[in-house]
């Protein structure tokens, strides 16, 4: 009886195990080809985009109507005239050179504004303020401002540009600064660096996740608002861009000319988000495993 | 090029802490973290500094780093005043975010040698030198974030004496490991202070850690911290953790800091906390 009720676990002799060599199929086995296709993710973004041309060509077979919504393959066969005849690449080297010195031009200002910001509490008061002021402030609305300050060549256009990409570039970077482990800075002022070499060496690069997101939503800013002014007031000094090919295509009612106008401007986007942008992440931050 | 360790010449206290008030801003207005700390660090001394939460040793800490100025009182190292941070005083934190992240193993360690200007040559072979010394020299290029706990402490004590300072100050460092990793981090930091002799200023909640670690330990008491006492612990290693000599010097630390407590029965509490 008593051994019944007892609760207690019964006392079991010890042993120890010589060690048996480890099997020899352990090693990590590589995945079959099927699933490493799909992980590396064109060709699970390819099915995407084959999907939304097939649902566009319907939709377009459905209406019938030229005019108002050519389909896929019209689009295509306009896309390859124009870059076959050699006119829309020249429209799109215009728009990307602009683009560029805009970008650029904003990118270096949010980088002053910003080390400013990180070195002294005047210069985090003047980004803060700034910001709040300028942000909201549509780019194209500074245009005809610029305009007439900067006369109707490229300089104006490069001035809305970097107005553009500066002002969110400048929130995304400082927000990244701010979110440094005080660690790392603490790190980094022991080993006697100074204000600037701070920001340099230890705030861009722990900051990075951040400035690389700030720089993608700079690029598409850049993007809209260039599109936009080349569509309001046309040409500049002669040479169109972008904006005015899809413009000027309306205008002739070649609407699949201007389908293809935009899909150029989609396909640069996707072009700069996967060659550049995410070239720049794996080789950083998810190299570093700051980022998946 | 001089990868060699540090000289030991014991003639005058090395860091001199006299009358040292702290005071920090807190939400609810200024904060007193300690008051009236003095204590002298020899050199080649393990030196600890115990308390509970709240005593202001890891403030005391900063402040030797030179990232906190104190209120009262003087902070002299070899005899000059602790002005800001400095290459003579490297701080080893608790965090594992102190590695930069985007730096392999051998970048993080030659980081701040080519901060200070030591030629690229001399940075690479210190730290060459002392990746070994800690054991990591198959890790050279791995990134931090591949790397265990235990490792990331090692390659941030690595740097730490690459830079040859004058004294070491560890945050805390082994308080996010787990107790196996930790205990293999002490016996680690015991052949490496006996091989080198760096002078050390450690601080810790655990006053196993402090009689493991340290040859002497400054106790403090919480809200502000002041000193409670100063303990010899030199005769403490890894393996008089169990003895009896170790465990009544566990039990009068414990007793001195939480008073009210019964000496008689502190030893079994007091190694546990």
């Amino acid at each position: 009886m008593n051994a019944v009720l007892r609760t207690e676990p019964p006392v079991r002799p010890e042993y120890v195990l010589p060690l048996a060599p480890a099997p020899a199929d352990t090693a990590p086995r590589p995945y079959p080809l099927a699933v490493r296709l799909w992980q590396s993710g064109w060709p699970r973004k390819l099915v995407l985009l084959a999907v939304l041309a097939v649902v566009w060509e319907l939709a377009a077979r459905w209406t019938g109507n030229d005019l108002l919504l050519p389909g896929f393959l019209q689009t295509a066969r306009a896309l390859v005239d124009g870059v076959v005849s050699g006119e829309l690449p020249r429209y799109v080297g215009v728009s990307l050179w602009t683009l560029l010195q805009g970008y650029a031009a904003g990118v270096a200002g949010a980088f002053v504004l910003t080390t400013l910001a990180m070195s002294t509490r005047v210069g985090r008061d003047v980004l803060e303020t700034l910001t709040a002021m300028l942000n909201p402030l549509p780019a194209i609305a500074l245009l005809p401002l610029a305009l007439l300050w900067f006369g109707l060549g490229q300089g104006s256009l490069v001035f809305v540009l970097m107005h553009s990409v500066l002002w969110p570039l400048a929130l995304a970077t400082y927000a990244g600064f701010r979110a440094v482990p005080e660690t790392l800075r603490m790190a980094g002022r022991n080993y006697g660096l100074g204000s600037f070499a701070i920001v340099t060496q230890i705030l861009v690069p722990a900051a990075l996740p951040a400035i690389l997101s700030g720089l993608k939503i700079g690029w598409a800013f850049a993007w809209r608002t260039l599109i936009a002014a080349e569509l309001v007031f046309g040409t500049t000094s002669g040479k169109g861009g972008l904006g005015w090919y899809i413009y000027q295509s309306r205008n002739e009612l070649f609407t699949d000319r201007v389908f293809a106008g935009l899909a150029a401007v989609i396909a640069i986007g996707l072009l700069f988000e996967h060659l550049v942008f995410q070239s720049v992440e794996r080789l950083t931050i998810r190299r570093w495993g700051m980022q998946r | 090029m001089n990868v060699l360790p540090f000289q030991v010449v014991p003639n005058a206290p090395l860091l001199r802490a006299q009358g040292v008030t702290i005071e920090y801003p807190a939400a609810q207005g200024v904060v007193r973290a300690t008051h009236d700390v003095s204590f002298d660090v020899w050199r080649g001394d393990r030196f600890v500094l115990l308390g509970p939460s709240g005593c202001g040793k890891s403030t005391l800490l900063k402040a030797v780093g030179g990232f906190i100025a104190p209120r009262a009182g003087s902070l002299q190292l070899d005899g000059r005043a602790i002005t800001g941070p400095g290459r003579d005083r490297i701080v080893v934190f608790q965090e594992f975010d102190q590695l930069a992240p985007w730096k392999t193993v051998r970048q993080n360690v030659m980081f701040p040698l080519l901060a200070g200007k030591v030629p690229k040559r001399e940075a690479e072979a210190r730290a060459l030198y002392w990746i070994d010394k800690v054991g990591l020299s198959r890790f050279l290029d791995a990134y931090p974030h591949t790397l265990s706990g235990g490792m990331k402490a090692r390659v941030a004590i690595a740097r730490a004496l690459a830079m040859q300072p004058e004294i070491l100050l560890m945050d805390e460092p082994f308080a996010a490991l787990d107790a196996l990793t930790r205990r293999r981090m002490h016996e680690e930091l015991q052949a490496l202070w006996e091989e080198v002799r760096f002078t050390m200023l450690f601080v810790t909640h655990s006053i196993e850690e402090a009689l493991v670690v340290g040859n002497r330990v400054l106790l403090l008491s919480p809200h502000p911290g002041r000193v409670r006492a100063e303990i010899n612990s030199h005769q403490f290693g890894l393996h008089s953790a169990g003895g009896a000599e170790f465990q009544a010097t566990a039990g009068r630390i414990h007793g001195l800091l939480f008073g009210d407590v019964d000496v008689a029965d502190a030893p079994a509490r007091a190694v546990q906390s």
